[in-house]
């Protein structure tokens, strides 16, 4: 056994990449309570009060405090950046500088010119140049191949969001493999994955052996960049420290070279785990500093940026990087994978103060240990920072050695990965079934010319069945316009970092996105159990709607309706899915406009439910806003109902209560029975 | 028997232990200077909903209310006594904890039939929130347009019962937030056993939105919120008045 790996137990994970079985055979639950977490160290305040200073100035400056504009950002472009280089224990920045944020053309030269532009930089000519007419970029690709419908229904809004001018991220790295194996030993394998590669050089061969070659060369550039900052990563890390560093190494060779829009990091805490354990137990590391390690490797994590522009940011409602940390969860044997490491990482929000990045992700059961639920609980309350999912639901699709990316995406690590789609309308796609294709806003044919509502009253089978046709024709159209970007972006800004850290076979998940699922549901309820008038232009288009009479709404926990929302949401898949994807992609949909849910409803008409032209639509898969009249569980019960087989992507319900509806303060009210009244 | 409905909170944390199912019905004979919901006053009026139908949705997410249950609240629930009797009894066949949130105005300790009726009802239900305005009768008239003597001959009754009680009480500035009555209150509690808590509400001002809603004048147009720290500072108040109460009262008992 190699050095590095003294006193971990052997296992299949010596002979072959095997992170999964590694954790497995060597992590230990941890039952206990938070008691014996440590507060931050001098260093890390200090540390910490220069980020905040920088913090501060960036937002004077009006959110961007510098910008690389002549160089391209590349896992080695940049020599070593420090806060400061004595008191950081973990290190490494984007570029030479602390909160610069890089150049990274190859998903759009003109989106990258943009993000320059808008915060008062300007692109080194001699690169502009260059991306316009030597190097082909993804964003160049994807509109050499688009045909008009697909242009007609971007810039109609009924697709959106699409990552065609940007990195498409949601692609995870198993970055715990650099940690635990060094990375030689992954050279190695993927020099022999190259090895193994059929004989015939068919185009998918052709394909797989220059993908693998610059796997290999990421690799090779991810032991540079560890150089630049004198470390050695050619070898497994021997203690925590060092696994933290290896692992955010990894990390950070990702995002030098992809600015996408959801970088997430994993499932980490309870890997190394095994290795404070052990260094703990030989007295190498105190509590304290191994707590000193995670702050500063947090604090890393915070400072992640990109350039961008003020149209991304004002869709995802700021300027987030979803560095999605998945903590928790049970193991398939029946052991919960929660471990001191769980509740360090948590801990940061208190020694660092709160922070919606990285953004912590409790992969809740019911059976994860109750000192830890009441901590999460805790950490909630006292930060507002932490995301909860349902392990229970995702364990059963994908193990024990899944993660999160984004918000929802859950993808096992290593072995899958997905092809991120942004989002079909489909509440614009009620009305173009409506209005026969024309669009209520441009007014333009968008659409196939199917035959229009011509009734003055809509008739729930009537417009039921254009429904269903109209959804079947933006399924194919979204599908196709996704084979496209999912092509250029393999071909123009492939991921041969984090793809490196993925088996030779994958799993791609050919991710989809509904938003305005409860506009629908609602929009189709008012047509059954209402009356809904139209009222239309002097073409006779459609615009408006007069709703008399009423009806059952989303969110109240009533089968009438929830079921119409489910139905949409199994039909719509199963449209999707019978179109062919691009690299055998295996279709999912999500419910999950978080933010974007404001811009979706600012692009759309006025809808059957009562809803005006321009209204947000409410996000992911809330009910709308003020609808949902009988309290929480109702309005959740009525979520909950959505079938997660056909949305396994995920669904998303953003809930926010205020303290007091949680219970009374318990200064004033002793609620149980046990009020001590007597003398 | 159908009853007349004003709304259902399904995650009702605030009206008895537990996540609780809170059916708020119509109508009320109080008139409340500080009431949040004047849109619960008038009588027969409301979506009409059987007790069946309420109980089918409570079936449908029981699984939230392991720890807690139903509390029909209003309004004053105990205008529809018949309806809340049919509910309760078929609740309890399902286990159901009942709770009734009442303001004990409606008790008429001369009329047989209505007692023979709140008898039955009680026997249905774990436990009354009774909601006591004011201590001095007079006050009680001001603050609610009625006198309080229904009201406390109605916690005598359920102490005789031994039904389990908490006490709610809001502070209001001017109308009840005086150390005296405060402190009145405690002793006038003391005696009763079966009262197990003391649930003290600081006054706020966001039912006024209701008010001009329904084009009716707010009375308590110039009064400020009441703080945490002062609803606590009450509550003491009160607990002293109880156990200078119930120390009078043991020594007298003592021979």
């Amino acid at each position: 056994m190699r050095q590095e790996w003294a006193e971990f137990l052997s296992g299949h994970w010596e002979k072959e990449v095997n992170v999964r079985e590694f954790i497995q055979k060597n992590y230990q639950p941890y039952d206990g309570n938070a008691s014996f977490l440590a507060e931050s160290t001098k260093n890390t305040k200090e540390l910490w009060e220069q980020v905040s200073q920088l913090n501060k100035e960036e937002r004077e400056a009006g959110g961007v405090l510098d910008m690389d504009t002549k160089v391209i950002s590349t896992i080695v472009s940049h020599e070593a950046a420090y806060l400061d280089k004595e008191k950081e224990t973990i290190v490494g920045f984007q570029t030479d500088k602390p909160f610069k944020r890089s150049l990274q053309p190859y998903g759009g030269i003109r989106m990258a010119m943009k993000a320059c532009q808008d915060n008062g930089y300007q692109v080194d000519d001699e690169v502009v140049d260059f991306f316009e007419k030597h190097r082909k970029t993804h964003n160049a690709g994807v509109f050499d191949a688009y045909n008009e419908e697909m242009r007609a229904c971007r810039s109609s809004h009924i697709i959106t969001g699409l990552p065609d001018a940007y990195g498409r991220g949601r692609i995870i790295g198993d970055y715990r493999r650099v940690a635990l194996y060094g990375v030689d030993y992954l050279i190695e394998d993927k020099k022999q994955q190259k090895n193994s590669t059929s004989e015939v050089m068919s185009e998918e061969t052709i394909r797989e052996r220059e993908e693998l070659s610059e796997q290999i060369r990421a690799l090779q550039d991810l032991k540079v960049l560890g150089k630049i900052y004198g470390y050695d990563l050619s070898v497994p890390a021997k203690d925590v420290k060092e696994a933290i560093q290896w692992l955010y190494f990894a990390y950070l060779a990702a995002v030098k070279e992809q600015n996408g829009a959801a970088m997430s990091l994993g499932r980490t805490s309870t890997f190394l785990d095994i290795y404070s354990e052990r260094d703990l137990k030989n007295g190498t590391y105190t509590e304290e500093q191994i707590q000193e390690f995670v702050d500063h490797f947090i604090m890393k994590l915070r400072l992640i940026k990109f350039a961008r522009t003020p149209e991304y940011n004002s869709l995802f409602s700021g300027d987030p990087t979803w560095v999605t940390e998945s903590i928790g969860g049970v193991g398939i044997d029946g052991r919960h994978l929660v471990t001191k490491m769980s509740f360090r990482y948590l801990h940061t929000l208190y020694n660092l103060g709160t922070s919606p990045e990285p953004n912590l992700t409790i992969l809740w059961s019911t059976r994860l240990p109750m000192d830890f639920k009441r901590f999460c609980a805790k950490t909630s309350i006292d930060t507002s920072s932490v995301q909860y999912e349902n392990d229970d639901l995702m364990r059963v699709t994908h193990g024990d050695d899944y993660a999160i990316a984004c918000c929802v995406s859950s993808m096992r690590l290593g072995k899958e990965m997905q092809f991120f789609g942004a989002r079909a309308n489909l509440a614009k796609c009620l009305l173009y079934a409506i209005n026969g294709g024309v669009d209520e806003i441009s007014k333009k044919q968008i659409g196939p010319r199917y035959r229009p509502i011509t009734t003055e009253y809509l008739d729930y089978d009537e417009v039921i069945q254009r429904y269903e046709d109209m959804m079947q024709w933006l399924a194919k159209v979204y599908v196709n316009t996704l084979n496209i970007i999912h092509y250029m972006h393999d071909k123009y800004s492939y991921e041969r970092l984090q793809m490196a850290l993925h088996d030779k076979e994958v799993t791609r998940w050919f991710a989809t996105g509904i938003a305005g699922l409860s506009v629908v549901a609602d929009s189709l309820s008012a047509i059954k159990y209402a009356k809904v008038k139209t009222i239309r232009d002097e073409n006779g288009l459609v615009i408006d709607y007069e709703t008399e009479g009423e009806f059952p709404t989303y969110g109240n926990n009533d089968d009438r309706v929830d079921q119409l929302a489910s139905d949409l949401v199994s039909k719509f898949m199963q449209y999707v899915k019978s179109n062919p994807t691009y690299r055998k992609g295996v279709p999912t949909t999500s419910i999950l406009t978080i933010t974007s849910n404001v811009v979706y409803g600012k692009a759309t008409g006025s809808t059957p439910d009562g809803r005006k032209a321009g209204e947000a639509f409410a996000p992911g898969a809330n009910p709308m806003h003020g609808r949902d009249k009988k309290g929480a569980i109702s309005s959740l019960g009525s979520v909950a109902k959505l079938p997660f087989k056909d949305a396994q992507d995920g669904i998303s319900n953003t809930f926010s209560i205020i303290p007091g509806a949680l219970g009374k303060d318990d200064q004033v009210f002793v609620g149980d029975l046990e009020v001590d009244l007597s003398l | 028997m159908d009853a007349y409905l004003h709304s259902i909170e399904s995650f009702g944390t605030v009206d008895g232990p537990g996540v609780r199912f809170v059916v708020f019905l119509q109508g009320c004979p109080l008139r409340c200077q500080y009431c949040h919901n004047p849109d619960t006053w008038k009588i027969e009026t409301g979506k009409r909903v059987s007790a069946q139908e309420i109980l089918d949705q409570y079936e449908k997410q029981k699984m939230y209310y392991r720890n807690g249950g139903i509390t029909v609240t209003g309004g004053e629930p105990l205008l529809q006594i018949d309806f809340l009797l049919e509910l309760f009894q078929k609740a309890k066949k399902k286990n159901i904890h009942t709770c009734i949130d009442t303001s004990g105005i409606t008790y008429r300790d001369e009329d047989t039939v209505y007692c023979q009726k709140l008898d039955l009802l009680l026997s249905e239900t774990d436990l009354i929130l009774l909601d006591i305005k004011h201590v001095d009768d007079a006050q009680h008239k001001v603050i609610t347009g009625q006198g309080n003597q229904q009201i406390l001959k109605f916690l005598n009754y359920l102490n005789q019962k031994e039904k389990l009680v908490w006490i709610r009480h809001v502070v209001v500035p001017d109308l009840t937030q005086d150390e005296q009555a405060l402190y009145q209150m405690g002793l006038f509690l003391a005696p009763f056993d079966c009262i197990k808590a003391l649930d003290i509400l600081p006054y706020h001002s966001m039912g006024k939105i209701k008010y001009q809603q329904m084009g009716l004048v707010y009375p308590l147009e110039n009064t400020s919120d009441v703080s945490i720290e002062e609803a606590i500072e009450a509550k003491k108040i009160i607990l002293q008045g109880i156990k200078d109460g119930r120390k009078a009262q043991s020594l007298l008992s003592t021979p």
